[in-house]
């Protein structure tokens, strides 16, 4: 061999090497593309890593994931995403020409002129989501499951570049490499709401832009009404009828956004700031949920009929049954369930319970300390866990105590001792208890007032939600009796107005919750069955639980601007059998009218 | 199995497209078309084809003539692929009571021209495919027959991609769901069609929709 060519190969090997130990300690298989910011150089780091698809195993034979030991990896924590400069520069027209899927000219472009740019390429890679199995193949934002988390601030308008970097030829039987993201719930102009019928395929990209900004912007100036804050999102892909497969194979992350009373500073020497636990993987942690099915070579199983089903192994921030160590202070914890269709019944051991300071990433007025959470796919509760009082040594287990669905299959000891009566398969982490640290984190009694909700209302509408079992299936999951279909428009609210929305589960024999979830603001819950809404109802929020024989009445705002958004079932499964309805906002009332002529017909 | 068809199956999975499910799952069950010809299931009907599939029953009074009707219109709407890239295959779910000829007359008495092939066979068969295609890990729904008169599949075996919807939906959206199963065109021609699509975007005030079926006209 040359000797300069040895010497080439020496030091890409070289790079490689460190690139790879890096990756190992974070506990990633391929990835760590985050750090990288030339498209062209995360290609060819893809070119070289781009898994092959593996062949999913037989649903029909197949009996449970395999066996894996408890606590055996540490709480992976996703990479914060780097703010890059994209090439080309991001337009408010779509630059078609340059590769970005059509869509309408970015809404208030000028006004809200991004600050920052990021990029997100969706791409399969390899991710060991335990040490005892192989390495499955998944669908990632830069290489890591879940993606990388974004963090910014209120006032920095951002644009985030979704690359479409997923295989042209696919062939998993699941899954369509196709994709629209939503930031869920963001105050987000329709063009970059990740609307499920503006998907785009392999080899584009598109960008959705993000103001940060309040709702409220135009009627209270500045950065709008700072009480509309929302600090907890997350980002997913929405393609229509492939929703669930296509998050369950990967395309997840969080977005966090901060202010100057949510500060992310405990130590902030700021009047105003909260001073809540902070420091991102540190005392402000995500724990995104993810339950799965893994065949024996470690791939995810799924139905070719679309159909994800609830898995038998429970995973956090892509790790099964992981462990954190934890010092005796407070911390923030941020709890994300990606679905696609578990909802998880969180509970401490020893006696710990949660305090709960934010519903769907919204502050509550006072916390609201419970022992259990029931955690609809979609929601998210930020609450606080005080470990001051556990002694170094103990373990305190997160357990799911579900007792309706499909159950955790352990099938190994826990290498450490449960309290009385928890059981190994209800466990999906633990916390040991290490050391001791100075707190300077406070929770405040009082978080935060809710906006005014005591204004003129424009309009009503009701929302029935039914699973009807004497239809056949593909009609069973129906909005209103009708099924998703992008070109109707069911509903139609004016710029700035307020409107009563009634979701209704009472028709005729439904049997299914269904976790209500509706785009752009955030509601308020007025009444639940007639009555008030229970405690952790009782703050703004985003998804909503619907049981049979439920009526849940909500405030709504249609703020800042316009065009097309959803309301649908967010039971993945669901929502991919059409149980999800367009509506939109328009710019006035004559607008409305122009609307309904051209539109609804 | 029958050793002829264990060898038939064994020569049909080394010939099928490399992602296919192949006749190991679908079946290679002899069925009869409307025309009375015996047909195998996997190597005549699904492999490296573009298909959709519903279930019917020539008697069926409720649910069936207007889906029938409706896919008669989603056949028009695809321009002429109907029989030259895409099969639509109309599988009954009365056996029993539908014979070829029974299929024929309601295949004429609806209209339905070439491409459009209405199967039946060995009840214990078609029960088999049924589950293959529609089955929704629910055994309440995957028993019973009555579930599925209004269920599309559609399967493009040359890519393993599976979508489907309710027949019941809207002609547009049925057939944007059949094409949601075409292989992916070269990345060229996607974007020449996205300028077009962009062009109407920008002319029209009402955001759509389906981005797709914008770059049809």
């Amino acid at each position: 061999m040359p000797k300069k060519r040895k010497k080439d190969l020496e030091s890409s090997k070289g790079a490689s090497q460190t690139t790879r130990r890096d990756v190992l300690k974070m506990g990633v298989v391929a990835g760590a593309a985050t750090v990288l910011t030339s498209r062209k150089s995360l290609r060819s780091v893809y070119a070289q890593s781009v898994p092959p698809e593996p062949t999913v195993c037989d649903a029909t034979k197949f009996h449970n994931s395999p066996r894996t030991t408890p606590f055996m990896r540490q709480l992976p924590i996703p990479p914060q995403l780097q703010q890059t400069t994209l090439s080309p520069a991001p337009t408010q027209q779509a630059n078609i020409a340059g590769g970005e899927a059509p869509r309408a000219a970015h809404q208030r472009w000028n006004e809200f002129l991004p600050v920052k740019q990021y990029a997100l390429h969706a791409a399969p890679a390899l991710w060991q989501f335990h040490p005892e199995l192989p390495p499955s193949y998944v669908w990632a934002f830069n290489g890591v499951f879940p993606g990388p988390t974004l963090i910014n601030n209120y006032g920095q308008p951002v644009v985030v570049r979704f690359y479409n970097d997923l295989p042209t030829v696919h062939t998993l039987g699941f899954a369509i490499p196709e994709i629209t993201i939503h930031l869920h719930n963001g105050h987000t102009a329709s063009e970059s709401d990740g609307f499920a019928g503006d998907f785009f395929g392999t080899g584009l990209f598109k960008d959705n832009h993000y103001a940060n900004i309040y709702a409220g912007f135009d009627a209270f100036g500045g950065l709008g009404d700072f009480r509309e804050a929302q600090f907890s999102y997350w980002y997913h892909d929405h393609r229509a009828m492939f929703t669930a497969a296509n998050t369950y194979l990967g395309l997840v992350g969080m977005y966090w956004l901060f202010d100057n009373r949510d500060s992310g500073n405990e130590n902030s020497m700021n009047p105003n700031a909260l001073r809540l636990p902070s420091g991102y993987g540190v005392h402000d942690i995500p724990l995104i949920f993810a339950d799965k099915t893994f065949c024996s070579d470690g791939t995810q199983l799924a139905l070719s009929t679309g159909i994800v089903p609830e898995g038998d192994k429970w995973t956090v921030n892509g790790a099964i049954q992981p462990f954190m160590r934890v010092n005796r202070r407070k911390y923030r914890f941020r709890l994300l369930n990606t679905g696609p269709q578990r909802t998880w019944f969180h509970q401490l051991t020893n006696g710990f319970n949660f305090k709960v300071i934010a519903t769907d990433g919204n502050l509550l007025e006072h916390p609201i300390t419970v022992n259990q959470i029931t955690h609809s796919v979609a929601e998210r509760y930020d609450v606080i866990i005080d470990f001051s009082t556990a002694n170094i040594g103990d373990f305190i287990y997160l357990l799911n105590t579900d007792n309706e669905g499909i159950p955790q299959y352990v099938g190994r000891q826990s290498p450490s001792p449960l309290p009385q009566g928890v059981k190994i398969q209800d466990v999906v982490m633990r916390f040991d208890v290490v050391g001791n640290e100075t707190d300077n984190s406070q929770v405040p009694a009082t978080l935060t007032q809710y906006p005014n909700i005591n204004v003129p209302i424009a309009a009503t509408k009701t929302w029935e939600f039914t699973r009807d079992t004497s239809l056949p299936l593909a009609s069973q999951f129906q909005v209103n009796g009708l099924t998703f279909d992008a070109n109707r428009s069911d509903h139609q609210a004016v710029k700035g107005t307020a409107e009563i929305w009634t979701l209704r589960n009472l028709v005729p024999a439904s049997d299914w919750t269904h976790p209500v979830h509706i785009h752009f603001e955030e509601f308020r819950v007025l009444s639940r069955n007639g009555g008030p809404p229970p405690p952790l109802e009782t703050g703004r929020k985003d998804v909503i639980r619907l049981p049979p024989g439920n009526e849940i009445v909500l405030f709504m705002q249609f703020r800042d601007f316009v065009g097309k958004y959803l309301i649908h079932c967010h039971n993945m499964n669901h929502e991919d059998n059409f149980m999800m309805v367009r509506w939109d906002i328009v710019d006035s009332l004559a607008k409305k009218e122009t609307f309904r002529k051209e539109v609804v017909g | 199995m029958r050793r002829r068809e264990f060898f038939a199956d064994l020569a049909s999975n080394l010939s099928r497209p490399s992602a296919s499910k192949g006749p190991g799952f679908y079946t290679n069950a002899v069925l009869r078309t409307h025309d009375d010809k015996p047909i195998r299931f996997y190597d005549d009907l699904i492999k490296g084809k573009h298909a959709v599939i519903n279930f019917m029953y020539a008697n069926c009074e409720s649910a069936c003539p207007a889906i029938t009707a409706n896919l008669l219109k989603v056949q028009k709407a695809l321009n002429g692929r109907v029989g030259r890239d895409i099969f639509f295959y109309s599988i009954t779910l009365k056996p029993e009571e539908d014979t070829p000829k029974a299929l024929k007359e309601y295949a004429e008495m609806h209209g339905v021209k070439s491409g459009w092939t209405f199967l039946t066979g060995d009840p214990h068969d078609l029960t088999t495919i049924r589950f293959k295609l529609t089955s929704m890990d629910h055994p309440a729904f995957d028993l019973d027959v009555a579930q599925h008169t209004t269920t599309i599949r559609v399967i493009n075996d040359s890519i393993n991609r599976w979508t489907g919807c309710s027949a019941q939906a809207s002609v547009g959206t049925i057939k944007q769901v059949i094409l949601w199963a075409d292989p992916p065109k070269p990345l060229e021609e996607r974007i020449r069609e996205n300028k077009k699509i962009q062009a109407r975007i920008d002319k029209i005030e009402v955001l759509p929709t389906w981005l797709g079926s914008l770059a049809d006209d």
